[in-house]
């Protein structure tokens, strides 16, 4: 089943009612939210014609990066602060593919892990959104995406970070996302991120002998919200391999395990004082 | 021994001249540096800095943040060494080391604010607690850097009170005489926080690269990297007062602390020799040898880490061999060197976000750098010839007390 309009509007609508109960323990690894929506992008499908980034722009009210175009024209050759989707084109020689490049609406975002006050934060439908109130523009968001999506507006003197919030704006009107929406041939379709496995999965099986049999975000990097199925390797696409644990994974197990409920800076603390007390009290041994 | 909160008696300021022509030279460093800053400022990081979207941190964030604060981990160094480990004798070096920290710290600070592209929103994050999301390692490094240069100018502060003591102006002489006691009374505490500070956040800055995952080259990427980063700072430290003090006995003319330098460089050699051991057990245990000796930048660059370490370990083993000022100031180089390349390489080298882009610092943005560090070192030498901070007899005679 093709994810239709109406299914976007019930998706609106209803996910708002689901409140879900997120694990707390940020060791064990997240599952993603029961309104998660998102993207499957279909490399079959898509003819490389570019109406998603005209209208992604439109709709996020971005000005035209004309830097490859000398000036002219809309012409970004990756995510920038003027692209929030852009259409590759992955060429080996043998094969070719079109690849559409947005935020992944992870279902651990690294982005979020490392933001210091919270600008990025998973919210409703499990999008990742973006709130320049909490940001101080340290980047090390960009630092932390696996997948190289955040980025800065490098030159303006009041920079923001800029990422695809996956038209959240529209989904509160009961619309799609303006690239799924505008896509001719339904490369890219939006969706609850149930109904899209269903969906890719369905693809795979009717056409074993032309996908590569799995899906891309299912359970890579711990999991994404959009989701791509393809005619050649991931790896080509862009899309890095990164196992099923999610990025931030190892570092949050790590410094949670030595911060544990902050008990062993506070004995550290307590410890050096103690310390000190007595060799204040005793003098150096000569 | 001496009161830990009592000034060491030989300590006492310079004097001499201000402007002198070394001076001028650093201030026209300076005032180049912060046209820059002021130009960075009006128009945004893109103008001045190389710095991109692949590479989102480049040379502040690398050099002056995670490069500077390990270069001023002398404070927190000679600190564990005097009042855990009570080693007084080496208490004539506190108060040089604590400057050089807390103006190392100071630098990283501005570093971050002109680094930050919504700088002028900095103070919400220690005080926006309701929003601080307990998950960023960052949010962690940046709050415990802010509260060290904190302390680390509040165990400086005698030497300050000191001087205005002897103030010509009455209302500042009694200010010193109430705020002394006060300061003193607390100083044990407020140095077992900045044996703590450190601590954390010289760890988490290794364990902040952590999340770039698998962009991180696998010679770097380690669980390690915390443990990693606190041992390299900590001989960083000690590296960095041998240094430090070789050249100001050579700059201001008086006999270096000879016995306590070679005492310190001695410090160093466990430090290194684990420091060495544990990465190739890591690198070994990870099954990484064969990128180690793949002989490409990454394993080239990994090698020139630890061999630098190695060689510094050659300089500092023996009695004779420490003896030699000259032999302990090439190691202190040797091991600054080292721990350097090795955050530069895990906050730049190692980091791949992909091959198409690529990042080398701007003119501006080392000019910048180079008008910060001129000012780090005009402020060292400002405070040096006004307050009380070296020890200016010769060390023989005065750590007896």
């Amino acid at each position: 089943m093709a994810v239709s309009r109406r299914t976007a509007l019930k998706v609106a609508f209803a996910g708002a009612a689901v409140a879900v109960a997120r694990p707390v323990a940020a060791s064990t690894p997240l599952v993603a939210p029961a309104d998660a929506v998102g993207l499957l992008y279909d490399t079959t499908k898509c003819i490389g014609c570019k109406a998603c980034m005209a209208a992604c722009r439109e709709a996020n009210g971005l000005e035209p990066d004309t830097t490859w175009s000398e000036g002219k024209y809309h012409a970004p050759l990756d995510l920038s602060a003027r692209a929030k989707t852009v259409i590759k084109l992955f060429d080996d020689g043998t094969r070719t593919s079109f690849m559409k490049a947005q935020c992944m609406h992870c279902v651990d975002p690294a982005c979020a892990s490392a933001c210091m006050l919270g600008a990025f934060k998973k919210r409703e439908y499990g999008i990742v959104t973006y709130d320049v109130n909490y940001c101080i523009g340290c980047r090390y968001c960009e630092v932390a995406c696996p997948y190289n999506v955040p980025k800065f507006e490098w030159s303006k003197a009041a920079p923001r970070m800029v990422k695809c919030e996956l038209c959240n704006h529209r989904l509160a009107k009961g619309q799609q996302p303006a690239c799924s929406e505008v896509c001719p041939r339904q490369a890219v379709i939006f969706g609850t991120r149930q109904d899209l496995l269903r969906e890719a999965h369905r693809r795979l099986a009717a056409q074993p002998n032309i996908y590569v049999q799995k899906v891309y975000g299912e359970h890579d990097g711990g999991g994404t919200q959009c989701l791509y199925i393809s005619h050649v390797p991931f790896e080509g696409l862009g899309l890095p391999a990164l196992g099923e644990e999610s990025t931030p994974m190892l570092q949050r197990t790590i410094q949670h395990s030595v911060y544990k409920g902050f008990a062993a800076p506070v004995a550290l603390y307590g410890l050096l004082g103690a310390v000190m007390v007595r060799n204040r009290k005793k003098g150096e041994p000569a | 021994m001496t009161d830990s909160t009592r000034s060491p008696q030989a300590a006492r300021p310079v004097g001499g001249p201000i402007l002198t022509r070394p001076f001028t030279l650093l201030l026209m460093l300076f005032a180049i540096g912060g046209v820059l800053i002021l130009y960075r400022l009006a128009t945004g990081l893109g103008q001045v800095t190389a710095m991109n979207d692949g590479y989102p941190w480049g040379l502040w964030i690398a050099f002056d943040v995670v490069t500077g604060t390990a270069l001023a981990c002398g404070g927190y160094a000679v600190a564990l060494l005097v009042y855990v480990l009570n080693k007084g004798r080496y208490h004539p070096l506190v108060r040089p080391a604590v400057l050089t920290s807390a103006l190392g710290y100071s630098l990283a600070g501005v570093g971050v604010g002109l680094d930050v592209g919504r700088w002028w929103s900095i103070w919400r994050v220690p005080l926006f607690f309701w929003h601080w999301n307990l998950n960023s390692v960052l949010l962690e490094v940046a709050l415990c850097i802010m509260s060290y240069t904190f302390v680390l100018w509040i165990e400086l502060s005698p030497a300050f009170l000191e001087k205005a003591e002897q103030s010509g102006i009455p209302s500042l002489r009694r200010f010193a005489a109430k705020t002394k006691p006060i300061v003193e009374r607390a100083l044990l505490w407020i140095i077992a926080l900045g044996i703590l500070l450190p601590t954390m956040h010289q760890s988490s800055l290794g364990a902040l690269m952590l999340i770039a995952g698998p962009r991180l080259h696998p010679l770097w990427n380690t669980g390690w990297l915390p443990l990693l980063f606190l041992m390299s700072c900590i001989a960083m430290g000690y590296a960095a007062i041998v240094f430090e003090a070789t050249l100001s006995s050579w700059l201001f003319e008086r006999e270096p602390e000879r016995e306590m330098l070679a005492g310190l460089s001695q410090a160093i050699v466990p430090l290194g020799t684990a420091y060495v051991g544990l990465r190739l057990l890591d690198i070994a245990g990870r099954g990484q040898l064969g990128a180690l000796f793949a002989f490409d930048l990454y394993s080239v660059m990994t090698i020139l880490e630890l061999l630098l370490v190695v060689v510094a370990v050659g300089l500092l083993l023996g009695d004779a061999q420490r003896q030699k000022l000259g032999n302990l100031f090439r190691a202190a180089m040797l091991f600054m060197l080292a721990g350097s390349v090795y955050r530069f390489d895990t906050y730049l080298v190692a980091f791949r976000p992909g091959s198409h882009w690529s990042y080398f610092p701007s003119v501006g943005e080392i000019l910048v750098t180079a008008g910060l560090v001129a000012g780090e070192l005009m402020a060292f030498i400002l405070i040096v010839k006004l307050f009380p901070i070296l020890t200016l007899e010769t060390p023989h005679a005065a750590h007896h007390h």
